[in-house]
């Protein structure tokens, strides 16, 4: 057990639990999706559903725990890296270039740093707004529920904020346009022949969850919180 | 006869360790496309003693055929210079055309300290090695070795890695100076021949840990240090450091 605490700690151990984390926010952001989409599906699909979400009682707060830990855990190793890497070349090149051919150097990858910093900045204000936010009471199928879809409309007939989350969903695009790939190769999965295919599907994988998330803000914008997906 | 053509140069010159560097212009009229990118620094060096003002530049090399290492460079940004599996004393000046402008530095990072100019110590890949980079058991001559039956594709695949000539240009080209791909090399030739099985669990933490106490970064999977290797090594070698790293803590192996 000391063994493999230390081991964790060290560089392969610490590029390990990256990758896990990072997996692991994966998981949570495709079935995050998937509630959002329930906000186009019957009037109230999307208020039952976020019902039995908050009616897990304790699964909910364990899940949220390891969500929050996993969260943590990830930026404080994403920033310890870039703080790392700072440090091993104290002096930089006066010119420096990318060789190119089996380079994953890209915009996407050279600014982990920035859009996780922005996705953490983001997390807080997006809780502030809709888990924390003030919402009115409506009856559900007899019993008393949070009218989150109302919330949402409205919060998203904002410019500010539609059109806020729509950039922080495209920088969310990009780190998952590395991390994905990165992700599968931190927890050892390379194989020359899948490489490129994991890759691909990474970049696939990206923009549809960008897509699918900045989508619902535009929508409800531009529809005026009327679109016909809504009611 | 080949045609005569004119660079210019951006050279770091730096006197000692930790002193401060600068780049230094310098304009070479006799450069012939046939030259080897060091045989064109030679040039620069014969001007400079001719000119007896300066001490000549230093840069290192030894074999000068792409196969002990010795040679290192970032010509314009990239470890090696623009072509693929190419190491710096293979580069030849046919690359360039007449009125270019070529910045020259050395490796950079905090493990590989510069002695003078354009050489640095890269004696921490050494101490990598030294932790665990070699067999215990004793594999005698040749016929003795082939006693043991090794699959032809386990030993393609061994002999792939261990083509790695620790030149040190992953490290010169990784956005994090991270080592991975030198100690990954050296461990994924040795760790899949059964020569090199007894230590395989000990080799590869000790390794591992040298190569962060030598202060290199840690790996972002760039990849970056395949596309500078001048052998080609693949970034495979790097996921396999990681499986064979935890198999061997969670075997409880003294971390
Ligand atoms: C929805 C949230 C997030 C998801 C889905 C996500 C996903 C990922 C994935 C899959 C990776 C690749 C892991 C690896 O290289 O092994 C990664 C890397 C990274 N993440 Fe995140 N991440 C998220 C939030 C954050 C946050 C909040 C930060 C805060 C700083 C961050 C910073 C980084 C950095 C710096 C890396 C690169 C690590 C390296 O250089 O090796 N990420 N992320
Ligand atoms: S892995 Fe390639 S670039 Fe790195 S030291 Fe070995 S030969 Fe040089
Ligand atoms: S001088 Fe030996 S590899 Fe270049």
């Amino acid at each position: 057990m000391a063994s493999l605490l230390k081991a964790l700690k060290s560089q392969v151990g610490r590029k390990i639990l990256t990758g896990i984390t990072g997996i692991g926010l994966i998981i949570f952001i495709i079935t995050h999706l998937l509630g959002n989409l329930q906000l186009f599906g019957d009037a109230q699909a999307f208020n039952e559903y976020t019902y039995a979400l908050e009616s897990l009682g304790w699964i909910l707060y364990v899940l949220e725990a390891g969500l929050v830990f996993a969260f943590l855990l990830h930026a404080y190793l994403g920033i310890s890296i870039w703080w790392k890497r700072r440090k091993a070349r104290p002096e930089g090149y006066s010119k420096y270039q990318s060789k190119g051919g089996p380079s994953h150097q890209t915009w996407a990858s050279k600014s982990m740093i920035v859009t996780g910093i922005v996705l953490l900045v983001f997390l807080v204000f997006h809780l502030d707004t809709f888990k924390f936010g003030a919402t009115e009471t409506i009856m559900l199928n007899g019993h008393e529920a949070r009218d989150l879809k109302a919330l949402v409309i409205n919060t998203f007939l904002n410019p500010l904020y539609a059109f806020g989350y729509t950039a922080v969903m495209i920088l969310l695009g990009f780190h998952l346009g590395h991390g994905f790939w990165s992700a599968f190769t931190s927890l050892s999965m390379k194989h020359n022949q899948y490489s490129a295919l994991i890759y691909t599907v990474g970049i696939i994988f990206a923009v549809l969850m960008a897509v699918g998330f900045l989508f619902i803000p535009l929508y409800i914008y531009f529809t005026g919180g009327q679109g016909a997906l809504l009611v | 006869m080949a045609e005569e053509f004119s660079i210019h140069l951006k050279v770091w010159r730096q006197e000692g360790p930790d002193q401060p560097g600068k780049l230094v212009d310098y304009t070479l009229n006799n450069v012939n496309e046939h030259m080897s990118f060091l045989e064109m620094l030679d040039v620069l060096n014969e001007q400079i003693v001719a000119e007896g003002k300066e001490d000549p530049v230093e840069f290192d090399y030894d074999c000068r055929e792409g196969i002990c290492g010795s040679c290192n460079l970032v010509i314009n940004g990239r470890a090696h210079g623009p072509k693929a599996m190419t190491c710096t004393c293979q580069l030849h000046m046919r690359n360039y055309s007449d009125g270019d402008t070529i910045v020259v530095e050395p490796f950079r990072a905090k493990a590989f300290p510069v002695i003078k100019d354009l050489v640095v110590d890269r004696s921490a890949f050494d101490r990598i090695v030294e932790v665990g980079g070699y067999v215990s058991i004793k594999t005698g001559s040749a016929p003795d070795a082939n006693s043991i039956p090794i699959d032809k594709s386990v030993a393609d695949t061994a002999f792939d890695y261990a083509t790695c000539i620790g030149c040190g240009a992953c490290v010169a080209a990784c956005p994090n100076s991270s080592a991975s791909l030198f100690t990954g090399a050296k461990l994924a030739h040795l760790n899949r021949l059964p020569q090199g099985e007894p230590e395989r669990k000990k080799r590869t933490i000790a390794m591992v840990e040298q190569m962060e106490e030598e202060g290199f970064g840690d790996c972002s999977n760039y990849a970056e240090c395949e596309a500078v290797c001048p052998k080609g090594i693949s970034i495979s070698a790097i996921a396999e450091m990681r499986r064979n790293y935890m198999k061997a803590a969670l075997a409880g192996e003294e971390v």
